[in-house]
């Protein structure tokens, strides 16, 4: 494809398009009901231009930080594009969930607006009341949807704020009080090199159509199912993720309806469909179209295959399956599986790539083996290594943390120098994933530190800890949070084990588990996949009385191995 | 009634057990008819498909995805009444 990326910043080739081609399709929603709505090119820079000028009504000056509290719909789409268009700078908030508390939530909406120095916070009706109280003393705007009506032209800013490349486009975060304070500042330079060379990596052209339904708050559904299509003119079919969640065969019939060509799902999200679409959902169905690109979380040689058994008869290729890797830190992948390629699955010695860090090849399914599937080559302007835990370079086969060099890296995080000198070195950042490059490929089995990563939503282990110490019964400092595999969904599980009171009965246990659960789903979303609550000293602590999460994770499967088989 | 009460303590024990074994991954969770599970933070809201495909599956019911919500879902007791009034 020629990409028609001649531009400086992310809204010019939005405005460019309206003017030229203003009839092609940009947009289809499909809301949470199943409906679907429909924007030509024109109507979309209208429906973000309004935005613009309401935000420019509320004061608000180019630079200044804009968060969208919004569920996936067309209002955050406008808003979005519309502090582009003003050249203010959105941060999109994860949504109100039915699991969450909602004080506990709007208090997160507060801690983000005061670490950013938000100057404006777009939300539903619903919500704008408790954010006027809660924001009250606070410099900072709260803009309701349903003030933002269709302006004259007269109002309407009558051209995009001329940012230059290296001004900060948008922020991007991950959830928790940890993710929250590390804003990934992305300049318009970062995002466009991201976009020219994730588009080549992907052999993305103009007759493509992209489906998503992963939410615009994550770096996925944010750069490769929104900013990506947009900025390239393909056109984009956004599907509510609560939608997709409990009924996932709506991706497929969008898939189909809309000759979808196009769709990025982190690894749970096949074995989600492959277990959770029913036969009587597909007839008709035809997926020959499609290509698949695994990123967000490892992926699995496993769910690839249960996902091409399922589909295949569908007409989906092997070939439609591949995988990329990267983070928002780059924007988005760094490497991807070569265009028209199947990902290589590299089956090594289980033991020597846990205890020696070795990727030592075998015969596939030797016993005591395991199958890594390969994240790619580096992309366009990206350069992959692997270092050791001095930060000197690491032979082939060898594992250790995966640093990169990209045109696409951020700016640094948002106001936090101190996180900056902890992950940027001498131009290379230092992922804080672990892996090994083969043949120029890179793969990648784990993390350096102890990030948990469920359904391709990063989860920071003291912030659960944090929640269970002010549990009533846990033993403060006595909790351990930490990742285990979770095979039949694809993804990795939160698991947590705490000390409690030896004293305490089974009725007392259980009140603790259920109020330990409810606190982490109410403020962090997680659910628990086992809470283990022991009456006695457990914990594995190092010398310097830190919480060893790697050995207490160990401790917990060897034990839970025992406990399995007594269930059989 | 005698025989409806039965049928409601059945289809009970039946999703009870699957909750146990296959959402929960633990047969002997000594779970309660009205322990909210999603908003108890028991089970992801993902599980809801898996739900709806096993309600089909044991009752013969299908479920509209518009009916596999948490506010539908969230115990035990609430899935047996959504597969009852879906039998009628």
């Amino acid at each position: 494809m020629t990409f028609d990326l001649d531009c400086r910043t992310l809204i010019e080739p939005i405005v460019g398009r309206a003017r030229r081609d203003p009839d092609r399709p940009s947009v289809v929603l499909i809301g949470e009901d199943g409906s679907e709505e429909s924007m030509t090119a024109a109507q979309f820079l209208a429906n973000a231009v309004d935005y613009a000028a309401a935000l420019r009504g509320a004061g608000i000056q180019p630079g200044d930080i804009v968060i969208l509290v919004m569920r996936q719909s067309r209002d955050l789409l406008s808003a979005l594009w519309g502090a582009l268009y003003l050249g203010a700078i959105p941060s999109i908030f994860p949504f109100l969930s039915e699991k969450l508390n909602r004080a506990l939530y709007m208090e997160q909406v507060r801690m983000l607006v005061a670490h950013c120095g938000a100057r404006a916070v777009i939300a539903f009706p619903e919500f704008t009341p408790d954010l006027v109280t809660l924001l009250a003393g606070i410099p900072c705007r709260v803009l309701a949807t349903d003030e933002v009506r269709r302006r004259s032209v007269a109002e309407r800013p009558a051209s995009p704020h001329a940012a230059t490349p290296e001004d900060i486009a948008l922020l991007q975060h991950s959830s928790g009080s940890t993710g929250l304070q590390k804003g990934v500042a992305l300049s318009h330079r970062a995002i466009l090199n991201q976009v020219r060379s994730c588009g080549r990596a992907i052999g993305l052209a103009r007759d493509d159509v992209i489906v998503s339904w992963m939410p615009l708050y994550h770096d996925g559904g944010l750069i490769a199912g929104c900013i990506i299509p947009l900025v390239c003119g393909v056109p984009l079919v956004l599907i509510s993720p609560f939608h997709w969640v409990r009924d996932p065969k709506v991706l497929f019939h969008a898939v189909h309806r809309h000759r979808g060509t196009i769709t990025w799902l982190p690894n749970f999200a096949y074995n989600h469909c492959a277990r959770n679409v029913r036969d009587r959902d597909l007839v008709g169905i035809d997926l020959s179209r499609w290509r698949l690109v695994n990123a967000a979380e490892p992926a699995r040689w496993d769910s690839h295959r249960m996902f091409l058994e399922r589909f295949g008869p569908y007409g989906l290729k092997e070939s439609a399956l591949t995988v990329a890797y990267g983070m928002a830190e780059a924007t988005l992948i760094v490497t991807a599986t070569p265009i028209h390629e199947s990902p290589r699955v590299d089956w090594v010695d289980t033991r020597a790539l846990q205890e020696e860090r070795r990727a030592v090849p075998v015969a596939p399914e030797t016993a005591g083996s395991t199958p890594l599937t390969s994240c790619g080559l580096p992309v366009e302007g990206a350069v992959i290594g692997v270092v050791d835990d001095d930060g000197q370079p690491l032979p082939d086969r060898r594992v250790g943390e995966i640093v990169v060099r990209a045109r696409s890296l951020f700016s640094g995080y948002y106001r936090r120098p101190d996180l900056d000198a902890k992950v940027l070195r001498d131009g290379w950042y230092f992922t804080g994933d672990m892996g090994y490059l083969a043949d120029g490929q890179l793969y990648c089995p784990g993390r350096k530190d102890d990030l948990i990563i469920v359904g391709g939503k990063n989860i920071y282990p003291n912030d659960l800890e944090a929640i269970a110490n002010e549990v009533p019964g846990v033993r403060p400092g006595r909790a351990v949070a930490f990742a285990v595999p979770d095979r039949p969904l694809g993804t990795a599980a939160a698991v947590m084990v705490c000390e409690i009171d030896p004293s305490a009965g089974p009725a007392e246990a259980r009140r603790i588990e259920s109020e330990l659960r409810l606190r982490i789903a109410q403020q962090t979303e997680v659910t628990l996949h086992d809470v283990r609550l022991i009456g006695s000293p457990w914990l594995i602590k190092t010398s310097s009385g830190k919480l060893a999460r790697a050995a207490n994770r160990e401790k917990y499967l060897r034990e839970h191995e025992a406990r399995d088989q007594n269930w059989k | 009634m005698r025989e409806s009460r039965e049928d409601v303590q059945e289809i009970r024990d039946r999703l009870r057990e699957f909750v146990r074994r296959e959402l929960l991954g633990n047969p002997n969770y000594p779970l309660r008819d009205d322990e909210p599970l999603i908003t108890g933070g028991l089970i992801d809201s993902f599980a809801l498909a898996q739900v709806g495909v096993f309600i089909e599956q044991a009752f013969g019911v299908y479920l509209a995805d518009t009916d596999l919500t948490a506010a539908n879902m969230d115990t035990v007791e609430r899935m047996a009444s959504c597969v009852l009034s879906g039998r009628r």
